[in-house]
Formats: C-alpha cells, sequence, structure tokens
C-alpha cells in the first residue's frame, strides 16, 4: 500500500498508549489531521491507520487492522502526509480487494489511473441532474409500488436470516433500463457493480461471487471485501473505497454503476465501537451524535451530475436489530435514503418471496420516474390504489381477528380476500421470475377487479373504463 | 484585514484550536491554515481560541496560522439574492460549480452576491431630507415578480447630502450620501449584517392575517398566521418535505427563503429544476423570482449547517424590513440541532438531554422568535413566519428537539408515520395538531371568504373527533352493532378524510386549493351530513345512504374541480340535495 501513496512526510514516532484499536502517538512533528499512517510492529509487519485527532506533539491514531500485537516500545508509526487514497482504474471491474483496497485475488496491484481519496467531496446540488429514469427490476412490489431510478439510494431493510441477499441479487441480475409498458427494455452495455461487504460471512460474499458469476457479470464488477472475520475498523473504511471507485466509473467513465452497500448495520457497529472508545458523548444506543452525518457521507454519494452521462444507484443492505426499524441505523438511514424496501418476517414464514412488506417501503424518487412515456398512464392512480386497499385490508384483518370473519361485512370480506391474492399473486414470485412492467400492472389490475368499482377511489373513471375486468376476466 | 491571531494547536474534525493573541472577540470570523478555511471563534480561555470551522478539516496541521477578519459573520444583503442558491454561510453554489467543477472542494473565497450585474435604481428621496436606519432610499426591480426596496442600513442616521440620479448601478457603486455625527458617510446597494443578531424593527404586530398555504388541512384546520411560527414532525418518510415544499410553492408570501438544512442533495436539485418553471398564480411569474434557497446537504460540513440557519433568517429579515411578507422554511431544524450537538460535543461540554448541550433550548427559542410581523423601521407591515421541520429519531415526539420546538411555536402540525404507510396525505394527524392562531385569524376568514369557517371547521372537527371515539368500539364489535346515526358519523368523517383532508401534492388539480374552493368542499360535506342525518331519524337506513352516488362524486370533487371554476360545486349541491330527497319520498 505504502508505495501507492507518494511518502512526502515520513516520520517515524513512538507510541505512548495503546487502546482497543486506538493508538496514541506522541512526539509527533507536523501531523494532518485523518491523514494516513502506516504502523510497524516489533517484527516490521506493517499496518495502516488514520489519525482522528491531532494535537501539538500528540495524535490519536484509529488502526485499521486492530492493535493486537503492538506494543509500547516495538511500534513505530510513520504519518503517509495526505489522507487515505485508492487506485481508481476501469481495470478495477472484474477484481476482488480487501476492505482496504488491496488485491485479494492473487491479481496485481491495479495499474492506477489516478488516485484518489477515499472521503470523496460533496457533490454541488447545482451540478446534479434530477433521476427520472427507472430501472425495471423484474419485481412487482418494487417496480410496481416502489419504482427504482438511476441515481437513487434505496435501501433494504431487512433482519437476520430473511432473504435480503437473494433479493439484492436477483435485482442485479435482472436490473434492466426501464422501457414504457410494451416496448422491451435494454441491458445497458456501460453497467457496473460494486460491491462492498461489511462483517458479512464467507458465504454470503461467496453467493454474490457465484450469482454474478452464473449472470455472467463478474467481469463488470468490483468487489470490496470486509468480512466477518476481518478487523473491524477497517469497514470503516471499505465502502468509502467501493464508492470512490464508483465515482470514478460513473462521473469520469460514464457508466452505469450500482453499489451493494452489505451490512450496512455492521459498519455502524464498528463506528460505535470507535466512538466508545473514544469516551464521546453517545447518543441513542451508545452511538455517536454524528452518525447521522456519517452514513450521509456516504449514501449521498449517489446520483447523476450535467458533466456525466453515468450514475450511481446505491442499494445498502442493513439487519435491522430485533426487526426494529427505530433502530438508529435503520432509522437514520431512512431519514438520508430516497425511501426504503421493507422485508417481512412474517410474510417470509407465509413462504412469501420476496417478503416485502409493501406499507414501510417506499420510493420516494418514484413519482418522476413513472407515468405516461415512462410506464403507463395509469401508474401513479394504480399504485396509490392498490397501496389504499391494502392498508384497508390491514384494518379489516385487525376487526376480522375480534369478530371472527362471518361478521365482516361484505364488502371487508372482499377486502380480505383481495389481500390475500395480493401477497399470494403479486407480492410474491419466483427466485427468477423477471416480469415486464406491463405484467406487474395488469396484475394490479386483476386483483383490483376483485373490489366493487365504488371502492376504487383513487383512480379515475376512464381508467376503471379501460382496465378494471369483470368477472369474466374482460376489460 | 487579515490579521495573524495565533497557530493551531488541536484539530478535531470541524473544531480547531489554536493559542496566540488574547484580543480576539467571540463569533469573530477567522481563515484557518493555508487553504484560509473560514471558521468562527466560539470559545476563548486564556490565550487559546476555540474555532468551529465551516469546511472539511482533513489533513490540517498543528502550526497552521489562524488570521481574524475582524468581523462577525454575516450575511450580504442586497440585488440578486432572489433566485440564488447558497451554502450555508452563503457562498453561492452556481460559481462555486463554474470554478471547481462537480464537487465543492475547500478553501473558496466567493462574494454571495454577484458584482458586476447593474441594477435599475430609482431613487425615491432628495438632497436635504433627513434619513434614518430602515427608510427606503430607491427601488429596484430585482425580478419582475419583486420591487427590491434599497434602504438606509439600521444604523445610520442624518441628512442626505447626496442620491444617484435614477439609472443602473453595480451593488457597489454609490447611490447616496448621508451626513451623520461621525462625519459623511457613502451608501451602496450592499449592506451586510451579522446573522446572529435580529435585525431591528420598531414594533411587533398584534392583529394577524392566515398565511395561505393552500393546502387545505393547513388552511381550514390548522391555520398558521403571517408572521407566526409552525413546526412539522414526523418520522422519515412522512411528509415533511413535500409539505415544505408546497407551501414554498403555494404559500401567499411575497419572499420564500427556503433552508435545506442537513438534508437530501436531489431535494435542492429538484427546487432548483422545478421552480423556475412553476408560476405563481399571484404574479404570474416563475417561482424561483420569489425564492432565495439556502443549501447545505446532509454531506456538507456540519458546522456550516449551524449558521445556515442564521443565513436564512437574516435575509427573511431584510425582505421584511422591505414591508414584505416572507415564510421561511426549515428543512430540518433536527439536523442543525444535532450539528451543535456534535460540535459541543466535541468542545467536551457537559451534555445534557441525549447528548445535546444544555443551551438547545435557548438557541431554539432565538431560532422562532425572529419570526413575526412587524412594523418595519420605515413605517410598513411586513412579517417573517417560520416553518420548521423536526426529524424525531424513531419518530418519537417525547425527544428533547420536539419537546423544546413546542415550546416555542404556535403552530404543531403534527405528521404520523400510520396515515403515511396507509397512504393519507398530507399525513398530519389532525387530533394531535393544533394552531393557535384560530381566533387570531377567524376575522380574515369572515371578511374575505364571507362564511362562517369557524363553525364549520367547529362541526367538522367534532365529526373526526368522535368517529375516533367511535373507531375505538368499531375495533371491538365492528360498526354493525352501531346505531344507523353513528355509522352516518363514521360515514362522513370518511368523506372527510379521503375528500377533504388528503391532498396529493402531485396531483395537477389537486395540488394548491383557493380558500374559496376549502370551504365549499367542506360545506358540502357538512351539508351531506345534515341532510343525511334528517332522513336517517326519518327511518332511512344507512345502507342506502352509503351506496349513494354523490359520495363518489365528493370524494373525486378535489380533482374534478379546478380553482377557476367553482361552479361545478353547485351540481355537486343540487346532486346531494337530489338524492336525499329521492330516498326521502321512498322512505316516508
Ligand atoms: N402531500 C403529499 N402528496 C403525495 N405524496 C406525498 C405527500 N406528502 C408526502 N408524500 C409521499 O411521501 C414521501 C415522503 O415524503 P417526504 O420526503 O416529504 O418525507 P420527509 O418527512 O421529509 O422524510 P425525511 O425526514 O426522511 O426527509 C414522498 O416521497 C411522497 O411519496
Ligand atoms: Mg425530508
Amino acid at each position: 500500500m505504502s508505495d501507492a501513496l507518494d511518502l512526502g512526510v515520513n516520520e517515524v514516532v513512538g507510541v505512548s498508549r495503546i487502546e482497543g484499536p486506538l493508538v496514541f502517538v506522541e512526539g509527533t512533528g507536523s501531523i494532518g489531521y485523518d491523514e494516513v499512517v502506516e504502523i510497524i510492529d516489533a517484527r516490521g509487519q506493517m499496518r495502516l491507520g488514520r489519525v482522528l485527532e491531532v494535537g501539538e506533539g500528540i495524535a490519536v491514531v484509529e488502526v485499521f487492522a486492530g492493535t493486537t500485537g503492538l506494543s509500547i516500545d516495538g511500534t513505530r508509526v510513520h504519518f503517509l502526509g495526505k489522507p487515505f487514497h485508492i487506485p481508481v482504474a476501469e481495470e478495477m471491474l472484474g477484481r476482488i480487494f480487501n476492505g482496504l483496497g488491496k488485491p485479494l485475488d492473487g491479481g496485481p496491484a491495479p495499474l492506477a489511473d489516478r488516485y484518489a481519496d477515499i472521503n470523496g467531496q460533496p457533490i454541488n446540488p447545482t451540478a446534479r441532474v434530477y433521476p427520472v429514469d427507472y430501472i425495471q427490476t423484474g419485481i412487482s412490489t418494487i417496480d410496481g409500488l416502489n419504482t427504482l431510478l438511476r441515481g437513487q439510494k434505496l435501501p433494504l431493510f431487512s433482519g437476520a436470516g430473511l432473504p435480503h441477499d437473494r433479493l439484492a441479487a436477483q435485482i442485479v441480475r435482472q436490473a434492466a433500463l426501464g422501457a414504457p409498458a410494451g416496448q422491451s427494455s435494454a441491458k445497458s452495455e456501460q453497467f457496473a457493480i460494486v460491491f462492498a461487504a461489511m462483517g458479512v460471512k464467507h458465504d454470503v460474499a461467496s453467493y454474490f461471487r457465484d450469482s454474478f458469476t452464473e449472470s455472467g457479470a463478474l467481469t463488470r464488477v468490483t468487489m470490496f471485501l470486509n468480512l466477518a472475520d476481518d478487523p473491524p475498523v477497517e469497514r470503516l473504511v471499505t465502502p468509502r473505497a467501493a464508492l470512490t471507485l464508483a465515482e470514478y466509473l460513473a462521473f469520469e467513465r460514464n457508466m452505469h454503476v450500482l453499489v451493494i452497500l452489505t451490512d450496512m448495520t455492521n459498519y455502524c457497529e464498528a463506528l460505535r465501537q470507535i466512538s466508545n472508545i473514544r469516551g464521546e458523548v453517545p447518543s441513542r444506543k451508545g452511538y455517536p451524535g454524528y452518525l447521522y452525518s456519517d452514513l450521509a457521507s456516504l449514501y449521498e454519494r449517489t446520483g447523476r451530475i450535467k458533466t456525466s452521462e453515468g450514475s450511481i444507484t446505491q442499494l445498502p443492505i442493513l439487519t435491522m436489530p430485533n426487526d426494529d426499524i427505530t433502530h438508529p441505523v435503520p432509522d437514520l438511514t431512512g431519514y438520508i435514503t430516497e425511501g426504503q424496501i421493507t422485508l417481512n418476517r412474517d410474510l417470509d414464514h407465509q413462504g412469501t418471496y420476496p417478503p416485502v412488506a409493501v406499507l414501510p417501503s417506499l420510493s420516494r424518487l418514484m413519482k418522476d420516474g413513472i407515468g405516461e412515456g415512462r410506464t403507463r398512464a395509469d401508474h401513479s392512480h394504480w399504485s396509490s390504489q392498490l397501496f389504499a386497499a391494502y392498508a384497508h385490508v390491514q384494518d379489516v384483518r385487525a376487526l376480522a381477528s375480534v369478530i371472527g370473519e362471518e361478521e365482516l361485512s361484505k364488502a371487508d370480506q372482499q377486502y380480505l380476500k383481495f389481500g390475500r391474492a395480493f401477497e399470494q399473486e403479486f407480492v410474491n414470485q419466483g427466485l427468477t421470475e423477471n416480469r415486464t412492467i406491463e405484467t406487474t400492472l395488469d396484475i394490479g389490475w386483476r386483483l383490483l377487479s376483485m373490489l366493487p368499482k365504488e371502492e376504487l377511489t383513487r383512480v379515475s373513471p376512464g381508467e376503471i373504463e379501460q382496465y378494471y375486468m369483470d368477472s369474466h376476466g374482460a376489460h | 484585514m487579515s490579521e495573524q491571531i495565533g497557530r493551531v494547536t488541536w484539530i478535531n474534525g470541524p473544531v480547531v484550536r489554536a493559542q496566540g493573541s488574547r484580543h480576539v472577540n467571540m463569533l469573530d470570523l477567522v481563515e484557518v491554515g493555508e487553504d484560509q478555511l473560514v471558521g468562527e471563534v466560539i470559545g476563548m480561555t486564556g490565550d487559546v481560541i476555540t474555532i468551529q470551522v465551516y469546511e472539511e478539516t482533513s489533513g490540517m496541521r498543528p502550526g497552521a496560522p489562524v488570521y481574524t477578519t475582524g468581523l462577525p459573520l454575516s450575511v450580504e444583503l442586497g440585488p440578486g439574492l432572489l433566485r440564488s442558491i447558497f451554502d450555508g454561510v452563503q457562498r453561492p453554489l452556481p460559481v462555486i460549480e463554474m470554478r471547481s467543477g462537480s464537487f465543492i472542494s475547500r478553501g473558496m473565497h466567493l462574494d454571495p452576491l454577484y458584482r458586476k450585474d447593474r441594477w435599475n435604481f430609482t431613487p425615491k428621496l432628495k438632497v436635504g431630507d433627513s434619513v434614518s436606519g430602515g427608510m427606503i432610499l430607491g427601488t429596484v426591480p430585482e425580478t419582475e415578480a419583486l420591487e427590491h426596496r434599497v434602504m438606509v442600513p439600521p444604523n445610520v442616521r442624518g441628512a442626505l447630502t447626496w442620491i444617484a440620479p435614477a439609472m443602473q448601478y453595480t451593488i457597489d457603486e454609490p447611490i447616496a450620501r448621508v451626513r451623520t455625527e461621525s462625519g459623511e458617510q457613502e451608501l451602496t446597494m450592499l449592506q451586510h449584517w451579522p446573522v446572529r443578531k435580529a435585525r431591528p424593527y420598531k414594533s411587533r404586530q398584534g392583529k394577524a392575517e392566515p398565511l395561505i398555504t393552500g393546502q387545505r388541512v393547513l388552511d381550514t384546520f390548522f391555520p398558521l398566521a403571517k408572521g407566526g411560527t409552525a413546526a412539522i414532525p414526523g418520522a422519515f418518510g412522512s411528509g415533511k418535505t413535500v409539505t415544505q415544499h408546497s407551501i414554498a410553492k403555494w404559500a401567499d408570501a411575497q419572499v420564500i427563503v427556503y433552508i435545506g438544512c442537513g438534508e437530501r442533495g436531489n431535494e435542492m436539485t429538484e427546487v432548483l429544476q422545478e421552480f423556475p418553471h412553476l408560476i405563481d398564480p399571484r404574479s404570474g411569474r416563475p417561482l424561483m423570482e420569489r425564492t432565495v434557497l439556502i443549501a447545505n446537504t446532509s454531506n456538507m460540513p456540519v458546522a456550516a449547517r449551524e449558521a445556515s440557519i442564521y443565513t436564512g433568517i437574516t435575509i427573511a429579515e431584510y425582505y421584511r424590513d422591505m414591508g414584505y411578507h416572507v415564510a421561511l422554511m426549515a428543512d430540518s431544524t433536527s439536523r442543525w440541532a444535532e450539528a451543535l450537538r456534535e460540535i459541543s460535543g466535541r468542545l467536551e461540554e457537559l451534555p445534557a438531554e441525549e447528548g445535546y448541550p444544555a443551551y438547545l433550548a435557548d438557541r431554539l427559542a432565538e431560532f422562532y422568535e425572529r419570526a413575526g410581523a412587524v412594523e418595519t423601521l420605515s413605517g410598513q407591515t411586513g412579517s417573517v413566519s417560520v416553518i420548521g421541520a423536526v426529524s424525531p429519531p424513531g419518530g418519537d415526539f417525547s425527544e428533547p428537539v420536539t419537546q423544546h420546538t413546542k415550546r416555542f411555536i404556535r403552530c404543531f402540525w403534527a405528521l404520523d408515520k400510520s396515515l403515511a404507510s396507509a397512504r393519507h396525505f398530507p399525513s398530519i394527524n389532525w387530533l394531535d395538531s393544533y394552531s393557535e392562531y384560530m381566533e387570531d385569524v377567524a376575522d380574515w376568514w369572515r371578511a374575505e371568504v364571507g362564511q362562517d369557517w369557524y363553525a364549520l371547521r367547529a362541526q367538522a372537527m367534532e365529526i373526526l373527533s368522535e368517529e375516533s371515539r367511535l373507531s375505538q368500539i368499531v375495533k371491538l364489535v365492528g360498526s354493525d352493532t352501531l346505531p344507523d346515526e353513528q355509522r352516518l358519523v363514521l360515514e362522513t368523517a370518511r368523506l372527510l378524510r379521503e375528500g377533504f383532508l388528503q391532498q396529493s401534492s402531485f396531483d395537477a388539480v389537486d395540488s394548491f386549493s383557493t380558500v374559496q374552493k376549502q370551504i365549499r368542499m367542506l360545506g358540502l360535506i357538512l351539508l351531506f351530513h345534515r341532510q343525511a342525518q334528517r332522513i336517517i331519524k326519518l327511518g332511512a337506513p344507512i345502507n342506502v345512504i352509503h351506496d349513494l352516488p354523490v359520495i363518489n362524486t365528493m370524494i373525486r370533487m378535489k380533482t374534478v374541480v379546478t380553482n377557476d371554476d367553482l361552479t361545478k360545486f353547485d351540481d355537486i349541491e343540487k346532486n346531494i340535495n337530489e338524492q336525499i330527497k329521492k330516498l326521502e319520498t321512498e322512505y316516508l
């Protein structure tokens, strides 16, 4: 790694204290805040770190690989004079790196086009282009009700043991630039996938790799892997390295880049650990007060800009501790991202795949990516009607559980039937089933037609005329 | 103007300590390091100066020099503010884009207002006039939607010795000279004002007019007064931003200041792309012509987030002082409070609740106190209305920012996560929200709209609260067991919810309702209720009332009847009367 950096300043100094993943360095000269550091242990082994705080003659350094095996006397520290940089190049596609950007696949270090600071810089809002092109994922709950656009950040809120990996892999496999209903959607040539694993198990990483291999996409994928048994602090670098490459590919090489970050909960744990060791004042559940800003510094690295044809779409995955959506990690994520796809354990138990809980899911950018000329003219009213009807199903179910189904009014009994069919036929779909937007819209209308016309107040009379199916299935 | 005052000794994110001079003022603007990053003095102990830096401090080293400007953090005020987008410390983002491309780089020193534009100045005073702060020297058509009134700066008083003839001037060319006690002073169209200090006015005004937003649940149920304060708390995805955007589009204010404080970049881009094309129904001009945007997105430096709120409100006060009604939106004040918390944490101050500093409540109070309807120094009426979004962790309103905010605002628009997930928008909960401006604005409704809004609203609220009471019973036994009068309450409440309260911001017809449309809709629903009540008493069963086609008509009327053709409501009224009449004859 050190050869990757221009060794401007190369100070060698001693360590005065070691605490968790932090080393406190004394006798330093001119050290920059946020600078990269090489730590060399008594046996001459090198590990990397970063300056978290500097004073005159002292610095607090976070050691990515942890401090195991470091001693106060035998450790030397080199300050490299600049923040963490990684090489970026198109030829990094098809390669696998560790969480700090070092090759893991036995291949040589990539020939860098240039070195980029992993912290990136904020995109100027005036330079952005508002996303409007939808991505057809072939999944009804997404395309129909929570449409994903190119340049959107849309996380999967999941829980331990739920099939978020399968869903993410299916999205990657099926994603194509959306076209109006009836026209075929096209796979883009200029696509790339940047995959960052943070603290996930080996089999998760290999599942994704196999899935990329099967779909023939592997040569368009770059993987940054920090696995469960890799040093936790390294995780703080992994997504930044991934996004730095993504920005290069999207904004300098005009590619449509899909970034998968998994699992954000592990990332946040690492951040919490460092913060606690530093004795910072915690906000909720021991997470630092700056967790929001820190997450935003990752999630906001998404979108489109005027000077490039490319885009970055983010699909972060997080497991909600105890399935609790109010836990700080999903909560602060939801406050930053442009919606969320929420998975639900009950649906999963029922055998519904993908177990997408429609009501707590949301795509904020959807409104500008659907409708006439993009998907179909009725899409917006149609989705609003499905949401409203399915929301009513929840009330009816609650009531039915008290008074029994037979006691329900006739309309409410129809809602119950609709609800079941909605979950079985609309939400539920095969792992390889790739539905066109037209199919999705049609299934929705077929289900809505199980309800009396008078109940459908969110769609227009004209739309009912055109799409509502009477009992024989005709319009 | 920059004098070195010390050298950096310690760096922790946006907080930097320096050692040096004891002659530095609290809140003075400083420049730190070779890059001359802008910061502000926020603490002093002996010769140690604590500074919050408005830019990323990555790479900064101990020993770096610190310079003072000798001035507090200030904004530039003058023609050219409208249509602009600035960062939290008033750097013009389009100029930054021209200089540094799509990404914002550090250490850029840019004039907030463009110096080369020439503005058509028309003098309103003449030589010899005695002038004092706030008096209007002349006017400039800043945009076609708004006349900029060039004022004597608040602290200047004396006699006018020269005023520029009607012609074009740049903002730093002299337009007047005043003989003051301390000598002759030259005035330009450009002024500075320290952001943390409220601008002066003559007096506060008692009389209140509503700020009409076109949003039915707000105007009709929980009205905000011009010069009033409102908070919109809500969990993520509950509709704070969409509501704020809707108000920015449709509110009957003359100037809009929109502060994106720690929120998404795309949301600012959306405004930037949309507002130049949306026509303000009142001025007939693009909305951008009355708008000033301040953007500190969530990935921009956190100290500038803290400043962005003050930058925005100072600009709002400046237009108020010209005699305009200004509406300011801050999305989200929670991010601003979190910025305070982050800085406070790095200063190792003693935390109060949830890590927030003990002065959180004071800062919130100071901010909301800068709202108000006033008589300006020049004797005109102006106002700043403040609408702050609040983002409570986990959507739990018991947290400190929501709770303290509640003490300083008078309008509480509580967003409800469960309404939002059922796609009832705006998801403003009608039972948890309140407005303390009801009595204040009742007179205006009576005079302007002519109907007894107060009474209609009270009837509707009664039906909605009755519904909430009844729904407890329905949850246990179903609605069939209720007497028909009560089932009618449920039916009318549904009409109110779906036909009136729900309003789509994205529907061309529905996104904005005039007060005339609002009152007419409400009147019809209540007319239906009274008529139905009457025939239920006569024995007509609720089921047949439920099946009346006019119910469907009323649920759809919001998207069918346009603001400029309210006569369609007459037809609906006729339908109600006829359909009820028909039942009446059947069941008598
Ligand atoms: N009045 C409305 N009409 C139609 N849709 C709405 C309305 N209000 C909110 N929505 C829907 O709710 C979504 C979320 O709204 P919004 O972005 O305003 O939430 P928010 O409270 O600002 O969330 P956050 O705190 O995460 O910023 C919107 O993208 C839109 O789909
Ligand atoms: Mg928002």
